[in-house]
């Protein structure tokens, strides 16, 4: 299978372009299986030496891996080292913050993401985002689905669409007889799986899932799993938590994200990126390993 | 606790109570008062002109005959001309840039912050010649096949600039209040019509604006009751005519501003009156804008779209 | 079902109906900033004017002596009356915050706050034909009238701001001094109102640069005078600002205007000085409220 060259990407920014069949961190050669096997896959994100500051602090440092089309990537690791920081990079979600500044690159399919010809609206409706607090909108919850696709200029079948659309988020056979009703009636669960079915509706090329169950109870939250593992062959899906053991569950690939204080002041940074099983089992990383088993975080 | 002390006590208590409960009755009685007092002045013109006093168009003093026709269709015709400051306000408010808006917000609260009388001494000297010489002939020769841009007049005292005066004092209020408002929408459910791929147009009116459109309906409501009863500013720049034309740059007068204008010099019996006739049909216009306003502001609440 | 879904692989220029969509939203965006701009340019061309024709005004005779050389009495009249009204509306607002804050159940504070809003939305000309029916009507004007007139309106506004800063008085102190058997009047009058102070102060001084620029209800109950000579007596006529700003601007006598500008200039800066300095108390004051 061809490998796609991501490396004829316009090449700007600070990053110095680590070989491509080798994982970055720090100090530690990745070689397992799982690093080979990623190569087969195409990859829809590309970070290179990626670094995110807001104003003086630097929240994220040296962040390099690659995102593989339809499968779920999990982003792992204690609070505050930058998981979420650099999930909200890949929609240029953090463009509303005002002192946000990123360096390196970030690609996707190869185009670099924050080049000075790029829309960021044209961005996020090709990259959905699934947030940690649900938030529907004060509409029904027909017309929260098919909001963005009237938008979008999607208004044929505009039906079938939210039918689609909610059958794909595990929703229908709940609402089906209530479309019209306010959408803030529903239980928590219900309203993140609206959410995700929002998101879904406009199709897609990537999901990004900040926490999605971190603000609902156990059953709500197997759902949403179950859920994801159905659209994964969908759409390729990005998810950020804190639960290990949800990573465990869901995941094809892991990152494990920490702080690393080496340099100064703490920063965020990439740690080991590989199968979720080799993340798991044979970590490479010796904070890998005590964050996995428990050891802290 | 001596008994001495805990009796003392009680009676302060008593006592404090008893006096704020006194004032407080005292500002309903105000407002009572107020409407008993106006209606009570102005009985010797009701009972004389009856209802007919609200369309018919005589003004004459000196004759003890009075309508208020003209003045009520100058009081909305100028008020509805006010009504534009709404999208101007909002607009300001809800789409301009952040950064614009941070600067603008402070700058329009001051607008709201200048005296009526001067604004309209303001008017007299700088806005009337202005709108005289530029505005009025360039939008007869435009529009002058809309019956509202007649020919303009010998001078720029008309309803026009009346209606002028009225949006730039009315701004400040829709813009304040609409800020408010936008900042009451949460961050996350405006950051999730974002992630759906919308433009910034598409996120205010599709998920701000539904969000506050009752707070919008309240607030126009509220800058509309202050357009309705501003006396001063009005009553320097509408050059007092007595009767109603279509053309908005003929002279005109509104309610308030026939009050402000004739109440020291009305002599004849009826006069006083009858001015009082006009404050009674402002204040009931007043009240009812402002009832509905508040009425409005509170059945559609964000909040109350949750359970 | 088919939908304009882009290729993912292909540039992240926009797609589809996008190129429309950004171009309408970015023209609507413009628009608001032009119109923001065009409120600020009003602003400006309207303070522009008043500082420089009313600079032209200003003298030390302009402040001090009174008509036709100056407004001194005007400048001192005004004072008084809002003093007055100031001395009317604050406690009393006061007393209707506390009541509002600390005793009323909701079926009292309904119609309580219903009448304050209601007095807040008054047009002001009626609030002068008021106070003339009861204060002038069959006696003569007079500075108090014109007092109790922005007493009126002063006191929804005190009352209203003085309740917000009551409310952010945080329950724990309330608590605290129950708990300590403290009575009632004793921890409104010794804890809660001196730490709401603040809140208050600025409240009275905003209401107090809008009641100084109040003109209509003047016009009606305290509007003939000459100006010549300063009156300390509120039970007579007293000359005001805002009433020889209006009638010099009825005036067609041009030096007339000039005086007028310069009384203008007087009355804005009052204003503006009360508004900025409110907001910044304000600000301070709420640095330095428990949290």
């Amino acid at each position: 299978m061809t490998y796609p060259d991501s490396s004829q990407g316009p090449v700007e920014g600070s990053a110095a372009v680590p070989p491509r069949f080798r994982i970055q961190a720090p100090g530690v050669e990745s070689t397992g299986v799982g690093a080979r096997r990623e190569l087969g896959l195409e990859a829809v994100f590309e970070a290179r030496d990626v670094s995110v500051s807001y104003g003086a602090k630097k929240a994220l440092g040296g962040v390099s891996l690659r995102i593989p089309r339809s499968r779920i990537t999990a982003l792992i690791g204690p609070s505050g080292c930058g998981k979420t920081t650099f999930l909200r990079s890949l929609n240029r979600m953090n463009d509303s913050v005002p002192s946000f500044r990123i360096d390196g690159q970030i690609l996707y399919h190869g185009h670099d993401m924050y080049a000075g010809n790029v829309d960021q609206v044209e961005v996020r409706r090709r990259i959905g985002m699934v947030f940690q607090k649900p938030n529907p909108f004060p509409k029904s919850i027909y017309d929260n689905i098919a909001w963005a696709p009237r938008n979008l200029g999607m208004k044929a079948g505009l039906d079938e669409r939210v039918e689609k659309a909610l059958r794909g988020a595990a929703l229908w056979d709940e609402v089906k007889d209530r479309l019209k009703d306010s959408a803030l009636g529903l239980s928590g669960g219900q309203q993140q799986r609206l959410c995700i079915a929002r998101a879904i509706a406009i199709e897609p090329d990537v999901l990004l899932l900040d926490e999605p169950a971190s603000a609902l109870d156990p059953i709500a939250t197997k759902s949403i799993e179950e859920l994801m593992h159905s659209l994964k062959g969908r759409f390729t899906i990005v998810i950020v938590t804190h639960n290990m053991q949800q990573a465990a569950r869901v995941a094809d690939q892991t990152a494990f994200f920490s702080l690393d204080s080496s340099a100064g002041d703490p920063c965020g940074t990439l740690i080991e990126f590989d199968d979720t099983e080799t993340i798991f089992t044979r970590p490479a990383d010796p904070r890998t390993r005590d964050y996995v088993t428990g050891r802290f975080g | 606790m001596s008994a001495r002390r805990k009796q003392f006590d009680r009676l302060g208590d008593g006592l404090l109570y008893g006096i704020c409960l006194v004032a407080s009755l005292l500002s309903v009685a105000i407002i009572v008062w107020i409407a008993y007092q106006v209606t009570k002045e102005a009985m010797p013109s009701i009972s004389k002109f009856g209802l007919g006093f609200l369309t018919s168009q005589e003004w004459q003093p000196n004759f003890n005959v009075f309508g208020a026709g003209s003045l009520i269709y100058g009081t909305a015709v100028s008020s509805a001309m006010a009504l534009i400051a709404i999208s101007i306000g909002l607009y300001l408010s809800l789409l301009a840039p952040a950064g614009v808006r941070g600067i603008v917000a402070p700058l329009v609260e001051l607008l709201a912050a200048i005296p009526s009388v001067i604004l309209g001494f303001w008017g007299i000297l700088i806005l009337a010649p202005f709108v005289h010489e530029h505005i009025e002939p360039w939008l007869h020769d435009t529009l002058g096949f809309i019956p509202l841009f007649g020919p303009p007049q010998t001078t720029g005292a008309s309803v026009f600039t009346a209606g002028l005066i009225l949006t730039i004092m009315v701004i400040p209020i829709i813009a304040s209040i609409s800020r408010d408002l936008f900042l009451a929408v949460p961050r996350d459910v405006q950051d999730g019509a974002s992630a759906l791929g919308a433009t910034r147009w598409e996120v205010v009116r599709g998920v701000v604006l539904p969000s506050t459109t009752s707070g919008v309906v309240a607030a126009s409501l509220l800058g509309l009751g202050r357009a309705l009863g501003e006396a001063i500013a009005v009553t320097q720049v509408i050059g007092a005519g007595s009767e109603i034309h279509t053309s908005l740059f003929e002279t005109g007068d509104t309610l308030a501003s026939r009050i402000a204008n004739q109440f020291n010099g009305a002599v004849t019996e009826l006069h006083q009156p009858s001015l009082y006739y006009l404050g009674v049909i402002l204040l009931v216009i007043g009240l009812v804008s402002n009832l509905l306003a508040q009425w409005i502001g509170r059945r559609f609440d964000y909040r109350r779209f949750s359970k | 079902m088919s939908g304009p879904v882009p290729d993912p692989a292909a540039p992240l220029t926009p797609s589809g109906n996008l190129r429309r969509r950004q171009i309408f939203s970015r023209v609507a965006e413009s628009g608001a900033t032009v119109a923001a701009i065009i409120a600020v340019a009003v602003l400006g061309i309207v303070i522009y004017t008043v500082v420089s024709r009313g600079a032209a005004a200003i003298s030390f005779d302009f402040l001090f002596t009174g008509t036709p050389t100056g407004i001194g009495p005007a400048i001192v009249g005004t004072g008084l009356i809002v003093a007055v009204a100031t001395a009317i509306a604050m406690p009393l607002g006061i007393l209707v915050a506390i009541y509002l804050t600390e005793f009323a159940g909701s079926r009292m504070a309904g119609p309580i706050r219903l009448a304050l809003d209601l007095m807040n939305g008054l047009p002001s000309i009626i609030i002068g034909l008021f106070v003339f029916g009861i204060l002038v009507n069959h006696r003569h004007q007079s500075g108090f009238a014109g007092s109790v007139a922005l007493a009126i309106i002063e006191l929804p506004l005190i009352a209203r701001g003085t309740q917000e800063v009551l409310l952010l008085v945080p329950g724990s102190m309330r608590e605290a001094a129950d708990a300590l058997g403290v009575s009632r009047w004793r921890s409104v009058l010794g804890v809660i109102l001196p730490s709401a102070l603040g809140g208050i102060v600025t409240a009275t001084v905003l209401a107090v640069a809008r009641a100084a620029g109040e003109t209509a209800p003047l016009i009606i109950v305290d509007s003939i005078f000459d100006g010549k000579s300063v009156s300390l007596n509120p039970f007579e006529v007293v000359p005001n600002i805002p009433v020889t700003i209006f009638t010099l601007s009825e005036e067609a006598n041009p030096e007339g205007f000039t005086r007028a500008w310069g009384s203008g200039l007087v009355l804005v800066s009052f204003i503006l000085f009360a508004s900025l300095g409110a907001r910044a108390l304000l600000a301070r004051s709420k640095r330095k409220m428990p949290t």
